[in-house]
């Protein structure tokens, strides 16, 4: 049983999905110090000497195996880097679930900083999924800077999952990835800002082995009077294929600034990207509401949709 | 029972006051039960009529009335709540939305799978193969279509208004287009539709015939009086001039 209490365990089952102790390799922070860990016989979760972070060990060839590690913080002014580095061993293939998710009521902003670097082993691949989430009505800030580090090997893949959708007030995401030869990227993210929240979302993406891809999508919506930038960069150092996609809606004074940037150092780069902002379509509030909605159900559904 | 009674409708630009007119005291009934079909040219205000209808244009003049009440101020929601169902010409797309999510939302409850999977197949698709499709663009404009008239065959409303439901319908045919909405008419109770079609085959079922040329009714009766001045002037979308109701022509 984990050592929670209702509140910590509400916004675990947001970031997580988990009501209790997940099934294979877990290490849930809670407040800044483990509330449960477990290790398998492949996958080893070793706690940094200064408490800050974790060291996961996956061995070669483990298959269909998962590691949790969710972060939730409930204490106001808390502020936290903790740096995490996994290491996926060649021809593996698991699935590591992050998730970060603070409720703040009080009146100081509490801030986690994860900093996570993923050295994926020749051949293997990694499914990523993270999800930020705020809660809580105190004045203090929900702030969640996550950096993220993808060293891919060759014929390696990742593909990474990254939710943003409620209470989180300020956040500044980096993603770095450096692609071996055939190694894999893919990265969608989805995201929606609200009252006067702020989020920027960088991506440095560099293909520098042959036939290394990368597919970099982003689907958002700036709502109330928030605002987003959203600035991927991705450059061909070899023969390989890049895509990066901005596809966001927009809604009462929300801003938003797409900044797609490609660089092809190497004539066999194919490089794409696409980029489109905009308010809901017309019609498409209108279809929901000939099938009986409100407009605001209506919008709730087209969003809903539009982040699934 | 729905009614038109003196609907004008003007969108701004030409005329002498500056407002151009589409639709012209434009009256009709569509009775319970009964499946009546607008024909008329390209441009005469057909669609606009439809559009009138669902409450997605506000007329500027007359008023419409449901089932004896006046729901000419009444919302697109509040429409689609008491019964009126409308099939769009050109189906709306929606990225993340699955057909699935778009029968359960016509539905207005919880379905389950089985439940979408007849509408689909009154469609002539493949639920397994549709059901968790996007309704975006990866469609093709027929598929668009066939599920755009199973998000009606799903409301099952009171009064289906259907524009142009035969356009872009591909590798489908018309028999099948025809079962549907003869389905409708024995499933639905109390139902009436009112489908606008340039298609000989869908006038041939529909009770009345109501013919609409330059924002005007030029003509109003049961198919058998409509019809065969219709076919003689080789084709429907053809200048029906000096047709009347009852279908006589004017000398």
């Amino acid at each position: 049983m984990l050592e929670m209490d209702e509140i910590q365990k509400r916004i675990l089952n947001e970031v997580a999905g988990l009501h209790d102790v997940p099934e294979g390799a877990y290490n849930i922070r809670a407040n800044g110090k483990s509330a449960g860990r477990a290790s398998t016989a492949n996958i080893d979760i070793i706690p940094r000497e200064d408490g800050q972070g974790l060291t996961v060990k996956i061995k070669p060839g483990t298959k269909h195996e998962s590691v949790h590690i969710p972060v939730v913080m409930t204490q106001t002014g808390l502020k936290e880097v903790v740096y995490n580095d996994f290491y996926i061993g060649e021809g593996s293939d698991v699935v590591i679930v992050a998730g970060c998710g603070i409720d703040n009521c009080g009146n100081q902003d509490s801030q986690h900083d994860g900093v996570h670097r993923f050295f994926v082993g020749k051949g293997a691949r990694v499914k990523y999924v993270e999800k930020h989430y705020g809660s809580g009505n105190g004045r203090g800030k929900r702030i969640l800077n996550p950096v993220t580090e993808v060293y891919i090997e060759d014929d390696g893949q990742a593909e990474m999952e990254m939710i943003q959708i409620k209470g989180v007030d300020d956040t500044d995401r980096v993603t770095k990835a450096e692609l071996g030869a055939g190694a894999s990227l893919v990265v969608r993210e989805r995201l929606m800002t609200h009252d006067d929240q702020n989020a920027v979302s960088t991506y440095v993406v560099n293909l520098n082995g042959a036939g290394s891809k990368a597919d970099v999508v982003s689907r958002s919506v700036a709502r109330d009077k928030s605002y987003q930038k959203f600035d991927a960069v991705i450059t061909g150092n070899a023969p390989c294929s890049g895509h990066t996609e901005c596809d966001a809606i927009i809604m009462d004074e929300g801003r938003i600034l797409a900044v797609p940037g490609l660089e092809a150092n190497d004539v066999d780069a194919a490089l794409v990207h696409e980029a489109a902002i905009g308010k809901i379509a017309g019609d498409q509030i209108i279809k929901l509401m000939t099938l009986g909605l409100t407009e605001a159900e209506a919008e709730e559904q087209i969003i809903n949709g539009f982040l699934k | 029972m729905l009614e038109l009674k003196n609907v004008s409708f003007g969108v701004e630009g030409g005329g002498n006051n500056g407002i151009k007119e589409i639709i012209r005291d434009v009256s009709f009934t569509v009775p319970d039960d009964k499946l009546i079909v607008i024909t008329g040219p390209n441009g005469g205000g057909k669609s606009t009529i439809a559009k009138i209808i669902a409450g997605i244009e506000k007329p500027s003049g007359g008023s419409i009335i449901m089932d004896g009440e006046d729901i000419t101020d009444m919302s697109v929601t509040e429409r689609a709540r008491k019964g009126i169902g409308f099939a769009f010409q050109q189906p709306v797309r929606f990225k993340g939305i699955e057909v699935f999510d778009l029968i359960r939302l016509a539905t207005g409850r919880k379905i389950s799978a089985a439940d979408a999977r007849e509408y689909l197949s009154a469609v002539g698709l493949c639920a397994r193969d549709y059901i968790n499709r996007e309704v975006n663009s990866s469609l093709s404009g027929g598929e668009l279509k066939r599920i755009e008239i199973a998000t009606i065959l799903a409301k099952a409303p009171k009064l289906s208004v259907f524009d142009e439901p035969e356009a872009g319908i591909d590798l489908w045919s018309f028999k099948n287009l025809i079962e549907v909405f003869e389905g409708m008419r024995r499933n639905i109770k109390d139902s009436s539709m009112l489908i606008i079609s340039h298609q000989e085959r869908i006038l041939n079922i529909a009770d009345e015939i109501i013919v609409i040329k330059d924002g005007r009714v030029c003509a109003n009766g049961t198919k058998d009086e409509v019809l065969p001045s219709l076919i003689s002037t080789e084709s429907a979308v053809r200048e029906c001039t000096g047709i009347k109701r009852g279908g006589d022509l004017d000398a």
